[in-house]
């Protein structure tokens, strides 16, 4: 009877901690931002590829000096990412849409849910009230982590740094612009108004609005609304958006919640399995303790009390 | 016979006015403007407003329905299909120079149907590079405005273009 009550423990202990994990996921899963967070609008039908924003992002954020200027449109021959060096990078697409060329740039999504934010085992990254997605440079130990755990390949790395070699990516301009409620650089100097800076939650209105006036225009998707977990840049396109270099394999689930179960059940073995194995051990030992002890005897003695019975 | 005089000469002119091609009509359409309050990194654009008068059909090709002119965006027709000439007709009376500044966000008003309206230099280039691509006309950059020092050193061109690397190992 009491190995009964034992096991039915253990089971009971099992489903609860499991309906504990599972109301635990529920509950991040639905974080979709902080209220007051920014975010751009890219509508890609706009850009022209003339690189101004790849130009701004060098000046504001002090970057080294390019390869070449940067009204020099042979860089579109390859598909470029972001690095060390530049943190964002315009690439050049020649779609099978009616032979539309169509430019995209490429800097961090600040995402809702960063991966790049769960990866970090130093704390190094921030997700700012302002939606940006920073990072303290002084306490990245260069694992590199991020770089993996990024859906979109955005974080760059210093390996051109010897000595203490560090991740590089957009910070939305956030200690120069964006903490003082300017817009990013990139955003000021586009002259095509590709990118549209404002509240997150206005900017999803904006672009299902353009969509419904123009609906010959757009794809009918709103990238990055629900990606992942949803990002803070947003992009429209006028053709489908795995033509210029989008994936849209991702899902809406953050990727945290990838690993987030995995992750939850590190207590519970932690909690149970030592007291779990500690009863199987006694138990098995109880019974081999006896017979050890006593031999036959024992035996033959609960043989004779079920015979009583 | 004074008054049915003076009647037919104002019919006269009327005609006159009524018949006159639209450019004509505005007294104080300038032939020439100079598109400046945004020059930093480029010279001003000189901008030959009569020269475009002509190419165009239509003022509202540029204007909207602020000249008075049918807009026959479908988007637009709802509400302007009956509106008239309106005090402000140039660009920046109603694009903004700054239309992402904080106070700009701030007081977006959500229900007004204008939301998405363009900075001043979003409304110049969408509307001027969205006709010259579709008509043949200059799309390069420095093709309306010509890039000055400063935009030489922000674009690492002219002066300021990156010198080439010699081949490092031009030794062995």
């Amino acid at each position: 009877m009491k190995r009964r009550d034992f096991l039915k423990g253990c089971l009971m202990c099992g489903a609860a901690t499991s309906l504990g994990i599972s109301n635990k996921a529920w509950g991040a899963g639905s974080f979709e931002g902080y209220p007051e967070a920014m975010g751009v609008l890219v509508d890609l039908t706009r850009c022209i590829g003339c690189r101004s924003c790849e130009a701004a992002c060098n000046k504001e954020q002090r970057l080294p000096e390019p390869k070449v200027s940067f009204d020099d449109q042979s860089v579109f021959k390859e598909k470029r990412r972001p690095d060390e060096n530049a943190y964002t990078v315009v690439n050049r697409y020649e779609t099978a849409s009616e032979g539309k060329t169509v430019h995209r740039k490429i800097q961090c999504n600040h995402c809702n849910e960063p991966a790049c934010l769960t990866s970090c085992f130093v704390n190094a990254y921030t997700k700012t009230k302002e939606g940006a997605v920073i990072y303290n440079s002084k306490i990245c130990v260069g694992c590199r982590n991020c770089m993996i755990a990024c859906p979109f390949n955005v974080p760059g790395y210093s390996y051109s740094s010897a000595i203490n070699p560090i991740v590089k990516k957009c910070i939305f301009c956030y200690d120069t612009r964006v903490k003082f409620g300017r817009p990013p650089a990139c955003v000021e100097i586009c002259p095509q108004e590709v990118l549209t800076f404002g509240y997150r939650k206005d900017l999803i209105k904006m672009g299902h609005e353009r969509i419904r006036e123009t609906p010959d225009k757009y794809v009918d998707h709103l990238y990055g609304e629900k990606e992942v977990g949803g990002t803070g840049w947003l992009y429209l396109s006028g053709v489908p958006f795995e033509q210029v270099g989008f994936d849209t394999t991702l899902g809406n689930d953050p990727i945290i919640s990838n690993v987030k179960e995995f992750l939850g059940t590190v207590p519970m073995v932690l909690a149970i399995w030592p007291a779990l194995f500690t009863g199987f051990h006694l138990l098995s030992t109880r019974n081999k303790g006896h017979e050890g002890g006593h031999g036959h005897d024992a035996h033959s003695k609960s043989e004779q009390e079920d015979a009583k019975k | 016979m004074y008054a049915v005089r003076n009647w037919l000469i104002g019919g006269v002119i009327t005609l006159v006015l009524y018949l006159a091609p639209p450019d004509c009509r505005g007294a104080n359409v300038p032939d020439s403007i100079n598109l400046d309050s945004l020059a930093q990194l480029y010279e001003k654009v000189k901008f030959d407003h009569a020269k475009h008068i002509k190419l165009t059909k239509d003022c509202s090709d540029c204007h909207h329905h602020t000249t008075g002119t049918l807009f026959e965006d479908r988007n637009c027709i709802r509400c302007h299909r009956n509106s008239g000439e309106t005090k402000t007709v140039a660009c920046k009376g109603c694009h903004l120079s700054q239309p992402f500044s904080a106070a700009t966000l701030r007081e977006k008003n959500l229900n007004t149907y204008h939301l998405d309206k363009p900075g001043l230099k979003g409304a110049y280039h969408l509307s001027c590079m969205g006709c010259h691509e579709k008509n043949g006309g200059p799309t390069g950059c420095q093709d309306c405005h010509p890039r000055n020092k400063e935009g030489d050193k922000f674009y690492n061109a002219g002066e300021y273009a990156p010198k080439k690397v010699e081949g490092k190992h031009s030794g062995h």
